[in-house]
């Protein structure tokens, strides 16, 4: 097969299309710079560019889409033209391009209005309900690639939860950095219990999503390591791999989200150049506990992750332990 | 003007109908479907045609190509009408279509296919009003020329409610030719002619309150609704009130309660006592299913249906109400008892299926009356019962020493007395005494002449004990004061006997009609009349005793589950004779033999056991008064060589016992005392070795057991601690072998003598699904069976047939008594807990039922995982509780460190190095390891921790809910 990857320079991306290689496929790549995928093809562009959309899906079979603005913060109709017109521009081109499996990355976050989940299935995706810019967006985008599955066309939504690994600087390096300049915070006692997904293990699950999308279509499903933690014991880990200093003010739930509010409003007048160190979202997810059913996801993926969280803080661990240089992402 | 003209609701059942609409109603009657709906025209007992409402699935079954095998013939009370038995008829008509969809054409439907005629009676819901006051014979004979227009065949199976409870079963006795059984939810066919009526029916049967109440406004009927529990769904009210929205369209409420036979005078009451002589003649099978929260049908009535239909099945629903049907989901069990009793699915069960074939009952040992030992021993002199602290007397006055003779002379004349005291055979007695002398003299005078007795462990707690006393219904309450006074303040019935001679007028105040010191001066005349009864000269053979069947009840024990309201478990004399030999068999308990009594339910048998048994100075009920010094003067005061414990006692004897030592307390006198003991056992929840090994200390020549029991079998199995230490070693000296890749638990040892052991294997979802059986290493519900079993739980048929479930009781219930399949397969119970036999045939605990997690991963028992971490250093208690859905459970780990003290209560989470420590040594992915103050444990037992309690305050906690604590 010939297989397009959208957003292949981030962490996830680029193992997305190492894992497609080392399956025996043909890799293209789609992002604004380059990939640093050895053996994959770049071909560069922004995926709110219609005509760069269209070149790069032309002559490939599936498609697995993961570019997207993802952010705590910043302004809504950003997220709307690449989260949202972004897909459906891609998801058109693709149709176009005869591409037959399509599989659309998404996030648990679609769903999640902010209540804990507490070993619940993956739920509809709800643009409306769902906490933040990025969020909302991206349900909309789900419910937009879903909507286009049909014969010849097979279309799965994939929502891997909180996705970590060497080199990730969506979630572990915010908390280190934050952790060695002693402002973060554990919100509420930690005490929540919150399920990830290391890089290598959503990886595989979206190899695992492509190859059966003839049989799976249509559907979406949540992705983690079906090891939830609490809080303070993930970040405690994530920090002890880094060498950093553990977290140690706690501030009562209720307050970050309500600071986390403020802030949010406060940043989208005057933006920095940082993210606020807090926001409303932020504030909810490290604050109620979500971890999911996986049963549904490994029977009809027939997949399961193969690197467990103490394995991935010590490979987190190794990582940090070489010298910048070394590091390889 | 201004007055609303009375409209007939906009889709009145049968109306509908008739206008050819199909399932409009339902949005006015939530749960009723138009399509069961009719009006039929048939004439009344007068011959005059009137207009019946009522809901009937027939037309459905025929539809559907369904022949009935027998028709369910449901009567509504007042004020309700037929809408009360919507979910019959749905369930019947569900069960029948799904029988027959799943039947193919090779087999007949499985299903017995019942239809179901719900009527409103004339007068009331969408009946005809003909203006006529219709009283009992008339309603009775009523509804005879209803179904004889129907044209209704048999087999006909009555169910009412309320006073339409006594109209069905009015048909009942009218139509011998058509009955096949009876059903019947809080209702009652006698009121007895010197009790007063219930509180509630004297206010509304005042005269000028009756029509004002029922029917001028709608406070009988609003007040009657809205006595459900839960409350009734606002559109279920309404459809309850929909056929009696006017005053005219209510005067059937009125002439209904203006009906009720409150004395002889009354017109009714003649066929009320034809009716009430004639149920008591049934022997169709009977079914009631009782709501005791009920302000006018209280439990009293239960026991005089209980006593006409001695063969009922009885179910009880502690937390319902009047409005049972609509309290608890009565349909599917109603389906279930019909299936079970009319089913021909499973109508000749093989005798013991499911049971390995090596696996058949022991012989049941010989009978021999609890009393038989007393009666050999009515010229010795010796002390059988010894009081360290004897209870009245004050603290320090000294021991109290009773001999056999006084003993066997006590309850000769209390036997007497009793029955002079109008106490007869069958009667249930509530024993509210403390252990000791008095306790036990009157429990032996019980059970000699043939009364229940009926002991609730005080631990209980006054509400917990109320409901158990009024459950039970006893005839006599004997108490002592306090229990007396709650008697008397929260109504329990019974004619009250104190143990202590009150003055008049608190004797008056509290109801009590005798003291036990009275009873006996009764037997004492009665006995010096020579009328006593025949005790005084059963001396010799007690096996031929007549007074006592040794298949009749003997008594009726009251603890509590770890959840809900207690249950009575019913054990007959033979089955309590039975505990007796195997206590004495067991633990080598001879004539004489000292035996301190630290235990309660087994400090009753001493006097059985030949035993000279001595209370020490605690209160039995609080297992935690027990020290070491009082086990020490009680062992001196007997020389005693057994001590029966129970393991909170135990925990404190040794935390005693080491201050004590320290204190250098103990003396040299009790100290050999102690060193004299043989046998020690400690019965409930196990204890962790180390404690058993300073127990042991203590007491160095005992043979340490920790058995395996419950209420409903007190010695199941058994183990001693060299035992258990060996298997520990085995285990550690061959961690690689098969035999020891067990799923751990706590080892309780083999079955004692008599006592057989099988497991149901549990599926992934922790259910016990699994066929019984013996094979080594499967984890399952465990089942056991033994001549010293419980015969069955009191007026708990459900919890019965759950109990039973599966196992050969099960069949014999089946097959009808009288088939002796019983006597082929013995008595089976489900015990609740989980766990595993070994390849030796050893039974290992693992937990409770409830307690199993069941993750994605599969099903873990917490007592394994649990053991491993408490072996820990500095960890002092764990528990392994699940928390989500089931089927994807998440583990935590909740630890009561050494150390907690300094953050007393607030839940924190364990270090990285502790956390570790737990997941490595219980090989368990645990995705939470919290730190405690105190583990919560079951009130009742001191030592068992609330397990689905801590499951809920983790969810509650890692759901990112309050720190509180557990």
């Amino acid at each position: 097969m010939k297989v397009l990857v959208t957003g292949a320079s981030g962490m996830l991306g680029r193992a997305v299309a190492r894992g497609v290689l080392a399956a025996g496929h043909d890799v293209r790549t789609f992002q604004r710079g380059a990939s640093g995928v050895a053996g994959a093809t770049d071909a560069r562009g922004s995926i709110t560019d219609a005509g760069a959309v269209a070149l790069a899906t032309d002559g490939v079979d599936a498609v697995v889409h993961l570019a997207a603005k993802v952010s705590f913060a910043g302004a809504p109709e950003d997220f709307r033209a690449v989260n949202v017109e972004g897909t459906r521009s891609l998801l058109s081109a693709a149709r176009e391009a005869g591409v037959s499996r399509f599989v659309m990355v998404s996030s648990p976050s679609v769903a999640h209005a902010g209540l804990s989940i507490v070993g619940d299935d993956a739920l509809p995706a709800d643009p409306l309900r769902a906490r933040g810019e990025y969020a909302r967006t991206k349900a909309a985008a789900e419910l937009l690639a879903l909507d286009a599955d049909q014969p010849g066309f097979a279309v799965v939504a994939v929502r891997p939860h909180i996705v970590w690994g060497p080199g990730d600087t969506q979630l572990i390096e915010r908390v280190v950095e934050r952790a060695r300049r002693r402002r973060l915070p554990i919100l509420g006692g930690g005490l929540a219990l919150i399920d990830t997904t290391y890089v290598d293990n959503a990886a595989s699950a979206l190899l695992a999503a492509l190859e059966r999308a003839d049989r799976v279509h249509g559907e979406a499903f949540v992705v983690s390591n079906g090891e939830p933690r609490t809080v303070a014991e993930l970040l405690a880990g994530i920090c002890r791999a880094a060498g950093a200093p553990a977290p140690a003010w706690s501030v009562p739930a209720a307050v970050a989200r309500e600071a986390g509010g403020l802030i949010e409003r406060f940043w989208a007048v005057r933006p920095g150049q940082d993210e606020p160190p807090m926001t409303r979202f932020l504030a909810e997810q490290l604050s109620t506990s979500h971890w999911y059913d996986q049963r549904r996801t490994r029977q009809a993926l027939d997949w399961r992750p193969s690197v467990s969280l103490d394995e991935g803080l010590q490979r987190l661990a190794e990582w940090y332990a070489m010298a910048p240089g070394d590091r390889l992402s | 003007m201004g007055r609303q003209r009375w409209r007939e609701p906009a889709s009145l059942p049968g109306v509908h109908q008739a206008a050819g609409s199909t399932g409009s109603a339902t949005d006015d009657f939530p749960g009723l479907d138009a399509r069961w709906s009719r009006l039929v025209t048939a004439p009344d007992h007068s011959g005059t045609p009137r207009t019946w409402h009522l809901l009937d699935n027939l037309s459905l079954l025929t539809e559907a190509g369904l022949e009935p095998t027998g028709t369910i013939l449901c009567v509504h009370g007042n004020p309700t009408w037929s809408y009360l038995w919507r979910s019959v008829v749905a369930a019947a008509t569900d069960a029948a279509l799904a029988g027959a969809s799943r039947a193919d054409a090779a087999e007949p439907p499985s299903a017995p296919v019942w239809r179901v005629i719900a009527v409103d009676q004339l007068e009331m819901g969408f009946s005809e009003r003909s203006g006529h006051d219709r009283g009992l014979p008339a309603r009775i004979a009523d509804l005879g020329a209803l179904t004889d227009a129907l044209g209704l065949a048999g087999p006909v199976i009555t169910l009412g409610h309320d006073w339409g409870g006594v109209v069905s079963l009015g048909w009942a006795v009218d139509h011998p030719e058509l009955l096949a059984g009876v059903m019947m939810l809080n209702t009652a066919v006698h009121q007895p002619e010197h009790e007063p009526l219930p509180a509630a029916l004297r206010l509304v049967l005042k005269r000028s309150l009756l029509v004002a109440s029922t029917v001028r406004t709608t406070a009988f009927l609003d007040t009657t609704l809205a006595i459900a529990h839960p409350a009734l769904e606002p559109r279920v009210r309404q459809a309850f009130r929909a056929p009696y929205r006017s005053a005219r369209r209510r005067e059937g409420i009125g002439a209904f309660v203006a009906d009720i036979p409150v004395d002889a005078s009354h017109p009714s009451f003649a066929e009320l006592t034809r009716v009430s002589s004639a149920v008591a003649r049934l022997d169709v099978p009977a079914l009631m299913l009782w709501g005791p929260r009920d302000p006018i049908f209280s439990d009293r009535y239960l026991g005089d249906l209980i006593a006409r239909l001695p063969h009922a099945d009885v179910t009880r629903f502690e937390d319902a109400g009047h409005l049972v049907g609509e309290d608890v989901a009565v349909a599917p069990m109603i389906l279930a008892w019909l299936a079970a009793r009319f089913g021909n699915a499973k109508a000749a069960p093989a005798p013991a299926a499911g049971i390995p074939d090596e696996s058949q009952p022991a012989p049941a040992p010989e009978f021999r009356p609890l009393w038989a030992t007393l009666d050999e021993h009515a010229a010795d002199r010796g002390a059988v019962v010894v009081e360290m602290a004897p209870r009245g007397a004050r603290r320090g006055s000294g021991i109290r020493s009773v001999s056999w003779s006084l003993l066997k002379r006590r309850v000769d004349e209390l036997a007497a007395g009793l029955t002079a005291a109008g106490v007869e055979r069958g009667d249930r007695v509530s024993l509210l005494v403390p252990p000791g002398a008095d306790l036990t003299a009157v429990l032996y005078a019980c059970l000699r002449i043939g009364a229940i007795v009926v002991v609730a462990d005080a631990g209980l707690g006054i509400t917990g004990l109320g409901r158990a006393v009024r459950g039970a219904r006893p005839d006599h309450v004997i108490g002592i004061e306090t229990a007396l006074a709650a008697a008397r303040v929260l109504g329990w019935p019974g004619q009250r006997i104190s143990t202590r001679t009150f003055s008049a007028p608190l004797a008056a105040a509290l109801g009590v009609s005798h003291s036990l010191a009275g009873v006996a001066r009764l037997g004492r005349a009665a006995i010096a009349d020579g009328g006593g009864p025949r005790v005084a000269a059963s001396v010799d053979t007690a096996a031929a005793d007549p007074a006592v069947d040794p298949d009749a009840t003997a008594a009726i024990l009251f603890t509590s589950g770890s959840t809900g309201p207690a249950k009575g478990v019913v054990y007959t004399h033979r089955q309590l004779a039975a505990l007796v030999t195997l206590l004495r068999d067991r633990f080598g308990i001879a004539a004489g033999t000292g035996l301190v009594a630290g235990f309660a339910p087994f400090a009753l048998l001493g006097p059985a056991l030949g035993a000279t048994s001595v209370t020490p100075d605690m209160d039995v009920t609080a297992p935690r008064t027990l020290t070491a010094r009082a086990i020490a003067e009680a062992a001196a005061a007997v020389d005693a060589i057994v001590v029966f414990a129970s393991p909170a006692a135990l925990v404190n004897v040794c935390a005693t016992a080491t201050a004590a030592a320290k204190a250098d307390a103990l003396t040299v006198v009790e100290r050999n005392a102690l060193a004299r003991v043989k046998t020690l056992l400690s019965a409930g929840a196990p204890l962790p070795v180390p404690l058993l090994e300073e127990v042991a200390l203590l007491m160095p020549a005992a043979s340490i057991h920790t058995p395996y029991g419950m209420t409903e079998g007190l010695l199941m199995t058994d183990i001693t601690l060299d035992e258990i230490v060996r298997r520990a070693e085995q285990v550690k000296a061959h961690p690689g072998q098969a035999d020891t890749r067990q799923p751990g638990g706590v080892c309780v040892g083999l079955p004692v003598a008599g006592v057989q052991v099988l497991l149901s294997a549990l599926d992934e979802r922790g259910a016990a699904t699994g066929p019984l059986s013996a094979a080594p290493g499967v984890t399952g519900e465990i089942v056991v069976s033994a001549p010293h079993l419980k015969d069955h739980y009191d007026q708990l048929w459900l919890t019965d047939r759950a109990a039973t479930a599966g196992t050969p009781s099960e069949d014999a219930w089946l097959a009808g008594s009288g088939s002796g399949a019983e006597a082929a397969t013995g008595r089976w119970h489900r015990t609740g807990d989980v766990g595993h036999l070994d390849a030796e045939g050893r039974l290992w605990i693992e937990g409770r039922l409830p307690h199993v997690i069941t993750t994605a991963a599969g099903i873990l028992t917490p007592v394994g995982p649990e053991q491993t971490v408490e072996a820990l250093p500095g960890v002092r208690r764990a528990a392994f509780v699940g928390i989500g859905p089931r089927g994807t459970q998440q583990v935590v780990a909740v630890i009561e460190t050494s150390t907690a003290s300094s953050r007393r209560g607030r839940v924190t989470l364990a270090e990285p190095s502790l956390a570790g420590a737990v997941r490595r040594a219980s090989g368990v992915d645990v995705a939470a390891v919290l730190v405690v103050g105190d583990l919560p444990t079951d009130i009742r037992h001191n030592s068992k921790i609330d397990r689905l309690g801590l499951a809920s305050w983790a969810a509650g906690v890692l759901g990112g809910g309050r720190r509180s604590k557990p």
